[in-house]
Parts: structure tokens; C-alpha cells; sequence
């Protein structure tokens, strides 16, 4: 069997960002393994603008932002598989991929990083029975319909769900001659940016509806017509609300989800609240040697968040294989939990070694509800240690603590940090 | 005098701003938290642009369409006539990232460029 040192799964921009910190710490055998025909995964089919400003300090369209990410592996020749769908992961971290040429094959793999990426939230979204007529689409299948393949699929268009991709599509839509109808919402808030929502729906005139949902398609074949309607606070619709809006299209804009059907199977522990691996300060899973990163792990708004906390998997794995990684105790003495409560749903990482953590780490984490003029609070055991006050928290925007070493390390007793939202 | 509502896009607290005008020249700006919001009025009410994105068919390229957009903004009023003009555009395989596709776009003098390289197929 072939063997490599890391082999990195999937080639979007949490792969390639991952490939090339690698590279740069030293690591000479890296593989990456892409099942596209190309390299750069969601990102191009994001053509509009918006991404890299944190990296690149200038806004750029998806496929530039992958472009720059995909010459630089060009440059340090880093070697990648097209095509080429991972099937297995094992416990002793041998791959099982396959693609037309190879066949299927196998490779030992001394660290392995996941960064598959996440899909979209299945149509069970649209919680209403009967059968499906054609013309209902994800937004991110439209997405590809209409970027890559150059194809519409309607002219009359209703959106369910505000997320980002749904507002992007709305405005893409309406500049390709559709009449993008309404956008209905089950929440009483929005998940998508506000400059989202300014430029993609108020710039031309399409209606945002909070606190909506569908209650009933039309059509036998084809889609002809849905019906929206109020919700209550119960988020069950208010009899007398419904309106009716023809329409060829209904996108379903209603979130997405880490894939990680390979990692289960792999044996890697998951977070039933971020659906994603559960992980350590090093970005490694309960697998030693195992590491995840960008949408397979949480899901991220900003792709410049994907890079930097790839290229942190990628550095790690490399100092795993040369063996300076350091092993985890078996025990839980000297490991940190992070506790998420009172408004933060999660954290990444979940634990932190002091002795393996760098001189500061970035603990990401994300809210489960809108909190205005609040104090994002971290205790170190019993003690609260940063207190910042914050005009506005929001779900759709992932927010960031800092923890230093020099802190942890002199206070050896401790084993939580909570992380929460609190009014005073 | 008349009244302009907009929201501030500077940040997730998406201040509703309230823009007071008289004869096209602003009076005041109101409801913003920080200066940021001021700016952003000002400049919205009086020049608003922006960035237009959008994909461009490719004749003998490796893909049937190339993703493009203007290399710099545009005048908000201009978006249309913009996507008319790239949906009727036609280019030739090879393209480069930054390849201009369509000089001085619908009159604007702001040029459409590539935005993905797209390799030649025989
Ligand atoms: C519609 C949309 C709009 C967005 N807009 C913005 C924006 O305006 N600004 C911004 O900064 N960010 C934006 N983002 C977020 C950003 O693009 C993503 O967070 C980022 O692309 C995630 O990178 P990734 O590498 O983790 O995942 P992906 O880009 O999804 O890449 C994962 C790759 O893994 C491959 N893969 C999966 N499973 C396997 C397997 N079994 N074997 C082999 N390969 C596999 C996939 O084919 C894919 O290429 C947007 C995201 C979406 C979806
Ligand atoms: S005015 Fe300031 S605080 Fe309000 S949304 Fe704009 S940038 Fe944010």
C-alpha cells in the first residue's frame, strides 16, 4: 500500500489552505483528493463578491479567492487527485478513494485532515405534505444551474428561507429577467447578512416576509403557485394570514450542514450541536493524527475564517507526523473543557491542552438567539476574566474569544472555561 | 424637504437610518450608532454603486461560461443596462483571471473583467 504522509480530503478552500501551510512547515508528501473535476469547491460557484477581505484586504469574487489559494499549491507543486471520491477512513487512518484511472485504491495515511465541506439542509425543511412538482430547488442547486451551467430555471420566483445563499440568489436571479416574488422566513429575524439583505432584496425591491412559511404548492407536474402564511411564536401558521403567489420556481434556502457521513464512520466523535467532528485545540478529533477544518467542522459565513483555521490544521498535522505534536494524556488531567451556556451554543475547539496549545488560540463560537447590548463573559474556573460589552450578537455572525497560554499555564487547577452571554 | 429610510450595511446592528434631503442635498443624517452609518448615508443617497457579478458565455473553453465582473463599481442606475450588455457578450477561450471581456461596459467606462481562468479545448 502507498503510504503519505498527509492526505487531505477535499480541495475547497479549507483543503487547499490546509495543503499549503503544511508545505510550509515542511512536510514534502501531501495529497489532496478532490471528487470535482476542479479544485476550489463552493467557492466557484459563488461568483459574486465578498470574499478575502480579512486575507486579501480587497473583496473578491469566489472564484478569485479559490484562484489565489489554488496557485499558490500550484507553486509549492503540491500533488492532488481530481475526481476522486474518498469512500472510507479508517481507524488506523488507511483512505479508500476511487476515480476512473486508479480504480479503487488505498493509501496510509500518517495524518489525515478532513475539510469535506458541508451541503445544504435536505427539503424536509418544507414541512408540508403531499407530493413534490417540479421546479422546487435547493438555493445552492440553482446556484450551480445558473453559474456554472449558465441554465435558469424559472422566471417567476418564490424563496424560502433567508440565509445567505437564498439572498444571493434572489439578486442573481432578478439580474438573469426572473421576478423574484418574496422571500418568506420562518424566524422572526433574518440569518443572512445585512448587507446581504440591503443589496440583494432592497436594492431591488423584493419583499423579506419574517415570521412566514409555506403552507401550500400548487401544481401537478410543474409548480404553479404557492401559498405563504403568518407564524405565530408557537412557529405554527395563524389561520387567516395566508397569500397566494404564482410562480415556475421555489427555492429552499434553509441552511447547511457539516458532511461528515466519512468521519462517523471513521470513528470520529461528533457534536450533535455543530454536526461536525468534536475537537481538541490542535483542531485534531479523538483520533490522533485525525484533523478538521472549514465547513466540516462548524459552519462558516467567512471564507477567511475557512484559511486560517485550515492552515492551523495544516501546521498541526505536519508537527503530528514529525512527532513534536506531543500525545494527549490519557487521563483528563491538565485538559480544559470549554463549557458553552446561556446563549453560546457551542465552541470550537471543545478542550484545550495548555501544554500543546499555541501562545494565544482563537476559540470560535456562535449564539443562539439576537442579544442586544450584552457582555460576552469568559470565567476560568469560578473567575470571570474578560467581560466585553457588545452593542449586538447575532446567530448568522460566528464571534471569537482569545486565550492565552501564559494563563492557562498559571493556573494548573483548573479544568473548565465558560464561555457566556450575559446581561450585566 | 423630503425623507430617505435606509439600512446601514457598516455592521450586523443594521441601524435604520433616516437621511433628511432638500433639492438632492442632505440636511441630516439620523438613527446611525457610530459615524460609519453617516458615511454610508451620505454616499447612498447621493452616488450609490456597486459591484456587478454575473457570467459571460466562452466559445471553444474547457467551460460553456466564464464568471466575470465590473472592475470597479458602477452607478446603481446602470445595473441592468450592464447585464445587458454582458448577456449579449460572446469571448474566446483562453481567458485569464482579470482578462478584460467587455471595454467600457454599457457606457459606464468601467470595464467587465474574468474572474476564473477558463483553458482552451481543440
Ligand atoms: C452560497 C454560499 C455563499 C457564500 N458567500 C460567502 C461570502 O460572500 N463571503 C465569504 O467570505 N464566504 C462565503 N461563503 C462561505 C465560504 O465559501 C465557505 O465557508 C467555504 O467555501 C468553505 O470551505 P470548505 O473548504 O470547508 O468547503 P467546500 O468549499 O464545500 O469544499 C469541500 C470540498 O470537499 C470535497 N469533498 C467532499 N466530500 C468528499 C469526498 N468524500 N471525497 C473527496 N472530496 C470530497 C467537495 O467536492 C468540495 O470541493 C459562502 C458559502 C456558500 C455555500
Ligand atoms: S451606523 Fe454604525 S453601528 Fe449602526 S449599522 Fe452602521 S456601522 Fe453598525
Amino acid at each position: 500500500m502507498k503510504s503519505i504522509d498527509i492526505v487531505i480530503v477535499g480541495g475547497g478552500p479549507a483543503g487547499l489552505a490546509a495543503a499549503v501551510a503544511a508545505r510550509k512547515a515542511g512536510c514534502d508528501s501531501i495529497l489532496i483528493l478532490e471528487r470535482d473535476g476542479e479544485l476550489g469547491g463552493i467557492l466557484n460557484q459563488c461568483i459574486h463578491n465578498g470574499f478575502g477581505l480579512h486575507t486579501f484586504k480587497e473583496e473578491l469574487t469566489g472564484p478569485e479567492y479559490a484562484g489565489r489559494f489554488i496557485d499558490q499549491a500550484m507553486e509549492l507543486n503540491i500533488d492532488y487527485k481530481l475526481n476522486t471520491m474518498v469512500m472510507d477512513i479508517s481507524r488506523d487512518k488507511v483512505v479508500t478513494a476511487m476515480n476512473r484511472t486508479d480504480g479503487m485504491f488505498q493509501i496510509q495515511a500518517k495524518a489525515v485532515i478532513l475539510a469535506m465541506g458541508c451541503r445544504e439542509r435536505p427539503r424536509g425543511a418544507l414541512n408540508i405534505p403531499g407530493y413534490r412538482p417540479a421546479g422546487i430547488f435547493s438555493a445552492g442547486t440553482a446556484q450551480r444551474l445558473v453559474n456554472i451551467e449558465g441554465y435558469m430555471p424559472g422566471r417567476e420566483v418564490v424563496i424560502l428561507g433567508s440565509g445567505d445563499i437564498g439572498l444571493i440568489m434572489a439578486r442573481r436571479m432578478t439580474l438573469e429577467g426572473a421576478k423574484v416574488k418574496v422571500v418568506a422566513e420562518l424566524m422572526p429575524y433574518s440569518g443572512g447578512l445585512k448587507r446581504n439583505i440591503v443589496q440583494c432584496l432592497d436594492d431591488y425591491g423584493i419583499p423579506l416576509k419574517l415570521s412566514h412559511t409555506v403552507v401550500d404548492i400548487e401544481g401537478k407536474e410543474h409548480i404553479t403557485a404557492v401559498t405563504i402564511a403568518e407564524v405565530g411564536p408557537d412557529r405554527k401558521p395563524i389561520p387567516g394570514t395566508e397569500e397566494r403567489y404564482t410562480c415556475d420556481t421555489l427555492l429552499l434556502s434553509c441552511g447547511l450542514i457539516p458532511e461528515n457521513e466519512l468521519s462517523q464512520s471513521a470513528g470520529v466523535e461528533m457534536s450533535r450541536i455543530t454536526s461536525g467532528p468534536v475537537v481538541n485545540e490542535s483542531l485534531e478529533t479523538n483520533i490522533p493524527g485525525v484533523f478538521a477544518c472549514g465547513n466540516v467542522l462548524h459552519v462558516h459565513d467567512l471564507v477567511d475564517y475557512v484559511s486560517e483555521e485550515a492552515a492551523r490544521a495544516g501546521q498541526n498535522a505536519v508537527k503530528y507526523v514529525k512527532g513534536e505534536l506531543g500525545t494527549v494524556s490519557d487521563s483528563t488531567k491538565g485538559r480544559i473543557n470549554l463549557v458553552a451556556t446561556d446563549g453560546v451554543r457551542y465552541t470550537v475547539p471543545s478542550t484545550i491542552d495548555p501544554d500543546r496549545m499555541e501562545e494565544n488560540l482563537t476559540v470560535r463560537f456562535r449564539v443562539g438567539d439576537v442579544y442586544k447590548d450584552s457582555y460576552v463573559s469568559v470565567y476560568f474556573g469560578d473567575e470571570r476574566v474578560q467581560h466585553r460589552k457588545r452593542q449586538i450578537l447575532a446567530p448568522g455572525e460566528m464571534e471569537q474569544i482569545i486565550v492565552k497560554k501564559q494563563d492557562l499555564l498559571a493556573r494548573p487547577d483548573m479544568d473548565t472555561i465558560t464561555i457566556k452571554i450575559e446581561k450585566d | 424637504m423630503e425623507q430617505r429610510f435606509l439600512t446601514c450595511i457598516g455592521c450586523p446592528m443594521g441601524c435604520q437610518l433616516t437621511v433628511e434631503m432638500d433639492k438632492g442635498e442632505v440636511i441630516s443624517v439620523s438613527g446611525n450608532t457610530c459615524k460609519r452609518g453617516d458615511i454610508y448615508a451620505r454616499k447612498e443617497v447621493t452616488n450609490p454603486t456597486r459591484i456587478v457579478t454575473s457570467t459571460i458565455a466562452v466559445k471553444g473553453g474547457d467551460k460553456a461560461r466564464v464568471s466575470c465582473k465590473t472592475a470597479s463599481d458602477i452607478p446603481k442606475d446602470k445595473i441592468f443596462a450592464v447585464m445587458k450588455d454582458i448577456n449579449h457578450a460572446v469571448c474566446e477561450a483562453p481567458v485569464k483571471i482579470g482578462t478584460v471581456l467587455i471595454p467600457d461596459v454599457a457606457g459606464t467606462g468601467v470595464s467587465v473583467i474574468a474572474t476564473r481562468n477558463i483553458a482552451k479545448v481543440s
